[in-house]
């Protein structure tokens, strides 16, 4: 309910969605028949009334500045009747209601700078979070990771027809996961791997010793013996998982030395076939190493090899690993197999194998 | 040597964030974030509480630990429109206000479907604020409040979609509002509503409630347009097709309906001759996280189907009883699918009052131990 209060008006809420919808998107609201993908990055939406519309999908990366903005509104004021939408994974989408301004649009924002591309059999939008450009959690840079893996792989954004289907990949900077990285075809995901340091002064300066105690998920962190208002780690069964430096500055994690990024692969988030599914871990780390990451380019890069050259056609990444079975993707990939694979926390036990069904690799 | 790295990240074919946030003259953050490639770890620390008079929500406080190159980049989130439709008119308005007290650099969207505007010393917070509120623009979730839904662009240009999604957000957003505004759960508590089982807000992975369209009668097939598709697209549907359910000979596709679990997957791959059915409705699935005390959940089924029309009392009475239950049960920093998980599905529903029903679950329980509650046993 919206409030005027001395400072100012509150709780406006956001406004109504109509006054944003492209007039023959406003026609044909909830009456559309088919669509059809007629090139890299570009949709025909045809309705019940015969209307067709054309979205065209632009690539931006992670911050854009309002300069580019208004260039981008500019494009978006001459073809696309001044509306503009963007989606879920950091991309602008146009409108056009004939293919000669497709390709105008095409022509304008590639000249800019931004590739058309995403849809169908393609490379999406890498999704990632801010990273060491404004998180105070991050182990690694994902904005520099995902602009390296968009280089490494930036014919398959521009591309609809070289994947067997969509290949979604996202970065996070810690096990936060504010990348979307637990239901990804590919998750890069930033790890620690020490536990926090204890700055005495800082944890009595800001922080609470019973929350801390009781916010730790392994029971690691206890009141220090004979200095109760700090804390002491039980280095042994901290996981790293970040969650008390998150609530105390005094826990700081961060190791230059050791931080890195770990990757992931298989998850899906659709209802289809066999349903959504979590990212699973293949290897637990490789070392920051900005701004290029060759390290982790060269496994992103063998881990879409993989996938072209086995997944049949129409395959989601983790339903061509779950048809062959994961011991086969090991083998197939090279990629060490280790203790950090084999899960040891809550729910291990379903992931652990039952039956003499497997394949010798 | 910074600059050098940054130099590098504003090369190759991807157009380049590093570049944005130079066009926007956003001198402080590149000394602090070149540093951070140079040493290999952040220089943003815990930020602090700030925030605009009223809410104890929607800023992001951040600090660095390089007070003389730039103290502090707060961020705001802004609730955007359903669907994130705008008009050029509208964003080059916040882009005015944005320059005039901000760093000039936004993300379209951030990870919590907000608009999110980077960069802001916090002395500029109230003013910039008051002006984008004159414009109708508010703050979003942030803390364990009821956070910014998400919504597909559903009914604007996709045939798939079952429901309203954007009525939906919009509808959930303003009756939500104050809710958005004051932490007051156990933790955070987002909702995403996609149109379709193919997510695309992928509120099965992501959100603590995913409102999923679906639909129960049978799939519409026009015999005449499957000729359009090649024969091999046909018979890919009905190979892979989960429940085994369709048939196709002498150029006719049978559905058994009766054994279609609604994935969708033969809908995509041929939409101009399948379409979805006219009893319209919703999944609702509960309890999706990332990464929480215990691993990633994925949502499970809570409510098989449910009607969505306006204005939508079922599903705000279902929202009602979900939050009631959780602020009363739930742990700090534990999400309801936390809470569930540590008190029991069964408990929670007969807490709620929702019927327990087979398509919430894979299998019924294989381990012997379970409880009967008072008055149930004489």
């Amino acid at each position: 309910m919206v409030e005027e209060t001395p400072w100012g008006l509150r709780n406006v809420g956001v406004p109504h969605y109509e006054q944003f919808l492209h007039p023959v998107i406003k026609k044909n609201y909830g009456k559309w028949a088919y669509h059809e993908h007629v090139k890299p990055g570009v949709i025909k939406h045809v309705a019940e009334s015969g209307d067709v519309l054309y979205t065209i999908r632009v690539g931006l990366p992670k911050y854009v500045s309002t300069q580019t903005v208004r260039e981008l509104c500019d494009i978006a004021d001459k073809y696309s009747q001044g509306y503009i939408k963007f989606t879920s994974r950091h991309s602008a989408t146009f409108f056009a209601t004939d293919e000669e301004t497709v390709d105008k649009i095409i022509q304008e924002v590639e000249s800019k700078g931004f590739p058309v591309g995403g849809t169908d059999h393609s490379l999406k939008s890498i999704i990632n979070c801010v990273g060491w450009t404004h998180c105070h959690t991050a182990a690694t840079d994902s904005p520099s990771i995902a602009k390296a893996l968009y280089e490494a792989l930036y014919d398959y954004f521009k591309s609809y027809d070289k994947l067997p289907e969509r290949l979604k990949i996202a970065v996070s900077g810690c096990l936060n996961m504010c990348g979307a990285t637990h239901a990804s075809d590919i998750a890069i995901i930033g790890v620690h791997r020490k536990a926090p340091r204890v700055i005495d002064e800082d944890v009595k300066a800001f922080c609470s010793v019973p929350a801390l105690v009781k916010i730790c998920p392994k029971y690691a962190i206890r009141p220090k013996k004979g200095d109760p208002r700090s804390v002491e780690i039980d280095e042994e069964k901290c996981m790293y998982c970040g969650i008390c430096y998150g609530e105390c500055p005094g826990l700081p994690i961060h190791d230059p030395k050791n931080d890195g990024v770990s990757i992931w692969v298989g998850g899906k988030v659709p209802s289809t076939k066999k349903g959504p599914m979590n990212s699973r871990l293949v290897i637990p780390y490789l070392p920051n190493n900005p701004p290029h990451w060759p390290e982790v380019v060269d496994a992103v890069k063998k881990i879409v090899d993989f996938y072209v050259k086995y997944a049949e056609p129409d395959e989601r990444l983790g339903e061509t690993i779950e048809r062959i079975g994961w011991e086969k993707f090991f083998k197939l990939t090279g990629i060490p197999f280790t203790d950090k694979h084999i899960d040891d926390y809550v729910f291990s036990y379903m992931e652990f194998r039952k039956g003499v069904t497997f394949k010798h690799t | 040597m910074s600059e050098e790295i940054l130099k590098e990240l504003e090369k190759g074919k991807w157009p380049s964030y590093v570049t944005e946030i130079r066009k926007a003259g956003y001198e402080g953050l590149l000394k602090v974030y070149g540093k951070a490639l140079e040493d290999k770890m952040t220089h943003f620390i815990h930020g602090g509480m700030v925030g605009v008079k009223g809410y104890d929500a929607g800023v992001i406080g951040r600090m660095t630990d390089m007070p003389d190159v730039m103290k502090t980049s707060h961020l705001l989130r802004v609730i955007p429109p359903a669907g994130w439709f705008y008009t050029t008119e509208a964003l080059r308005k916040i882009c005015d206000i944005w320059d005039k007290y901000g760093s000039g650099v936004i993300n379209f969207h951030g990870a919590t479907a907000n608009l999110q505007l980077v960069g802001i010393e916090t002395e500029k917070i109230e003013d910039c604020f008051n002006e984008l509120v004159k414009l109708g623009w508010d703050l979003g979730g942030s803390g364990p409040d009821f956070r910014t839904p998400a919504a597909c662009l559903g009914p604007a240009y996709c045939e798939f979609a079952m429901i309203d999604t954007l009525d939906i957000y919009h509808e959930i957003v303003m009756s939500y509002i104050e809710d958005i505004h004051l932490p007051m759960h156990p933790y955070k508590f987002k909702v995403k509503i996609s149109g379709c089982p193919n997510d695309c807000v992928a509120g099965a992975a992501r959100a603590d409630l995913a409102i999923i369209g679906t639909w129960r009668d049978n799939i519409k097939i026009d015999q005449e347009k499957l000729k359009e598709y090649p024969e091999e697209v046909i018979k890919m549907a009905v190979e892979r097709c989960p429940t085994q359910c369709m048939k196709y000979e002498n150029g006719k596709l049978e559905i058994n309906d009766e054994e279609c679990n609604k994935c969708m997957y033969c809908i995509n791959l041929m939409p101009k001759a399948l379409r979805v059915g006219d009893d319209r409705g919703a999944t609702i699935l509960i309890g999706a996280r990332a990464r929480g005390r215990i691993g990633s959940f994925l949502g499970w089924v809570l409510i098989p189907f449910m009607k969505l029309e306006k204005p939508y009392k079922e599903l705000k009475d279902l929202m009602k009883k979900l939050l009631d239950w959780w602020d009363e049960v739930g742990n700090p920093k534990e999400r309801i699918g936390e809470t569930i998980y540590r008190i029991g599905m069964g408990k929670f529903l007969r807490d709620v009052g929702i019927e327990p029903v087979p398509q919430m679950i894979y299998r019924p329980r294989a381990n012997p131990f379970w409880y009967y509650w008072p008055g149930e046993v004489e």
